[in-house]
């Protein structure tokens, strides 16, 4: 009995010796949340490298207030990235949040800022409609698009480009293949097109034999909105099937390591358009300078900045250009960062300018690519529109769009 | 009574940690405690390692997310005096059923059986809508109010788990020693003989398992209290698992390993990503789980046990 008692208080004292000492008062904290465990570890790191581009391209200061970045792990699931988020305010006392990577995440950390005015939280990658759509957080910011803004482009280009009239949706079934559809499908609908069926699949399914047999025969193409893996399999099942339609694909399906994977399934790809805010080899002069000082930073990263780094990139940026607009000042609750932030202009790595609509989310380039041959025999993803100024109303009147109720299953339809 | 004074150090804790390590340290360490108690409270008395206890956890959170305030549109909302009740009655149902299911199996097998009824249950709430919505999940749940105190407020809230953790350690060291918490340890050491005085061995079994339910329940309504949301995530592999280090690492063979466990296991999860190349955060965490295991089989719990009876011999000591 005593022994044990001794053996908590030990515990406890132990505990309270790695209390943190307080960093000076001069520092600008910065602490990024991006999940460096599982599937998604090497991409989450991606992230991270975005951050530390825009940092080392500041010098490391602002204003001669030195910049600490200090980094934490979620795994996906929105818990991980409160308590990630908790720790990094609570304990280390960061003045601003950089994160975080998935959909849901980033809908539990635009409800936790709501609880911590005095920090400023910047999205990374996750890009779930509701996010900053409804039930917006006045301190939480997205300098970049949703889910809906990356498919701009491409539900008119399959209609009035490609002809196609009726196209068949497959899907993961969660928030960022949720908005994915929306986004296809208020173009694609608009233009004419209709959407007899969708097919909502668990994350991670093997098995897609009974979605691959139930697609009607009398579709133009097949929208595949899933990610990975789960991408690989229903292609390798759907074209071994004897299924023909031609594929159009989300922000995550056909990426190249899709491309250079091996499968027969491969050769039904040429030509699949696909919606992305992020073209690894897009040709655009401000795309290869980032390219070119991503790659001079992180010899050790990939051959060009993932979707990843780019949207961490662009969230770190704005946070230090407005950093440099009030030469530092945090004060009043970060009041005047806040304002500087939210008047804030500049052009990103793809082009275009990035500013912010009154909901605090960016107004974007969105790119329609398409899968080509390489002259080697290789795939490769090539940009056929570029599409400027997209907002997160997809061009529409905001009122209306909001009316049309939150993103689900069953919304938008048009069978 | 003696048990609940383990605790004594933690209620310590208020006096000089500031909200971060009041809640997101200690607060935590003590939910996960209770939750593994539950599962220690089986190993040490049943004989039986359950996977399913994150599972029990989550179906009192499940409860309290559907019948209380939350910002999504699902459930309905009812006073939390009636929540609460009801989420410990289908807590401990829950464990009751599964324990029903579990009653012929042992060892390897039992593992097997909970962890199949703890995976099932979480691709159950990732694909049920209309009472979990799915991936997502319930968010913006919120502690009750009293006297217009937020039970969530740091020190409230603090207080209350460390009332509730004594509570869960005194029932535990209660029951053991009732008649039916007597006739549970008979079924661990000789489920034969016990069938051959008479008395069936099935209702024993399930009200263990029923009682971890209670446990585990009551850690659960913490827990969903805690994160202020609930998911299928809540429910996974992950967090099964991280029940079943925690009740490792502690030590199986007492109830206030579990805690001792979920303190280690809570730094080791916030700090491990400040001392390590972040990309081998995990590796520093399993590596550190490994050597709790290989040199302490017993536990941190039954190291320190030893260490302290190997230094102090003095007898007044250990008569305390």
């Amino acid at each position: 009995m005593f022994t044990n008692l001794k053996t908590i208080t030990m515990t406890s004292a132990l505990a309270l010796g790695a209390f943190a000492a307080p960093a000076s008062a001069e520092d600008i904290k910065i602490g990024v949340i991006s999940i460096l465990e599982g599937a998604f570890a090497a991409l989450g790191q991606d992230g991270i490298r975005g951050v530390e581009l825009a940092v080392a391209e500041a010098g490391g200061e602002v204003a001669g207030n030195e910049i600490e970045v200090i980094v934490m792990s979620s795994d996906a699931s929105p818990d991980s990235a409160v308590n990630a988020a908790r720790k990094l305010i609570e304990q280390d006392g960061v003045d601003i949040i950089v994160g975080p990577l998935s959909g849901s995440e980033g809908l539990a950390l635009r409800d936790l800022s709501k609880s911590f005015p005095a920090v400023t939280f910047l999205n990374g990658s996750s890009a779930a409609q509701d996010t900053t759509l409804r039930d917006a957080s006045d301190n939480f910011f997205r300098f970049g698009g949703d889910g809906a803004q990356w498919m701009v482009g491409v539900g008119s280009f399959a209609h009035d480009d490609l002809g196609y009239e009726k196209v068949a949706v497959v899907a993961e079934d969660y928030s960022f293949p949720y908005t994915q559809v929306l986004g296809f499908m208020t173009e694609f609908c608009a233009a004419g097109g209709t959407v007899p069926e969708k097919f909502w699949t668990p994350i991670g399914a093997k098995d897609y034999s009974s979605i691959v047999y139930s697609i009607p025969s009398d579709v133009d193409a097949v929208f595949v909105a899933l990610g990975g893996a789960d991408a690989v399999n229903f292609l390798t099942q759907y074209n071994q099937a004897g299924g023909d339609k031609p594929i159009i694909g989300g922000s995550i399906t056909i990426d190249q390591s899709i491309l250079d994977s091996e499968g027969p399934f491969k050769q039904q790809l040429i030509g699949a358009p696909a919606g992305t805010p992020t073209v690894s080899d897009y040709d655009g002069a401000e795309w290869k300078e980032f390219t070119a000082s991503y790659t001079g930073q992180f010899p050790d990263g990939f051959s060009a900045p993932s979707i990843f780094a780019h949207h961490y990139y662009m969230s770190a940026h704005a946070a230090i250009l407005a950093l440099e607009e009030v030469n530092g000042d945090l004060s009043g609750d970060q009041a005047a960062f806040r304002a500087a932030l939210t008047d804030l202009e500049f052009v990103t790595p793809t082009g275009g300018t990035m500013r912010l609509d009154e909901n605090r989310n960016g107004i974007v380039d969105n790119f329609v690519t398409e899968v080509f041959e390489r002259e080697d025999g290789t795939l490769g993803n090539r940009v056929v529109k570029v599409v400027r100024d997209v907002d997160q109303s997809l061009g529409q009147d905001p009122a209306a769009f909001l009316a049309q109720g939150p993103v689900s299953r069953d919304n938008p339809s048009c069978p | 009574m003696k048990s609940a004074l383990f605790l004594l150090p933690f209620a310590l804790v208020p006096f000089f940690a500031n909200d971060f390590w009041l809640v997101q340290i200690f607060g935590r360490a003590l939910i996960l405690g209770i939750i593994a108690l539950s599962l220690t409270f089986l190993a040490a008395y049943l004989g039986v390692v359950s996977f399913a206890q994150a599972t029990m956890a989550g179906v009192a959170g499940y409860t309290v997310a559907y019948f209380g305030p939350n910002t999504v549109d699902v459930g309905r909302e009812m006073p939390f005096f009636v929540v609460l009740p009801l989420a410990m009655i289908m807590a401990t149902l829950s464990g009751a059923i599964i324990g029903l299911i579990a009653r012929r199996s042992q060892g390897i097998y039992a593992i097997m059986i909970t962890l199949a009824i703890g995976v099932a249950f979480f691709y159950f709430t990732r694909q049920n809508y209309n009472y979990f919505n799915g991936w997502t999940g319930f968010s913006g749940i919120r502690a009750p109010e009293i006297a217009g105190t937020s039970l969530r407020e740091p020190l409230p809230f603090y207080l209350l788990i460390i009332l509730v953790s004594a509570l869960c350690l005194l029932f535990v060291n209660g029951f053991i020693k009732s008649p039916l918490g007597l006739t549970i340890q008979a079924v661990r050491d000789a489920p034969k003989r016990v069938l051959a005085i008479g008395i069936p061995t099935t209702p024993v079994i399930v009200s263990a398992y029923a009682f971890a339910g209670f446990i585990a329940g009551s850690g659960g309504i913490l827990n969903v209290w805690y994160q202020e949301r609930i998911s299928s995530f809540s429910v996974g592999l992950g967090p099964i698992v991280d029940i079943l280090v925690i009740a490792v690492i502690g030590g199986l063979k007492n109830p206030i390993g579990a805690f001792i466990g979920a303190l280690a296991f809570v730094l080791l999860d916030t700090f491990a990503v400040d001392f390590i190349d972040r990309e081998r955060f995990n590796t520093l965490i399993g590596l550190v789980l490994l050597a709790i295991i290989m040199g302490a089989p017993d536990g941190l719990h039954g190291l320190a046990k030893s260490w302290l009876s190997r230094f102090k011999k003095r007898p007044s000591e250990n008569q305390v």
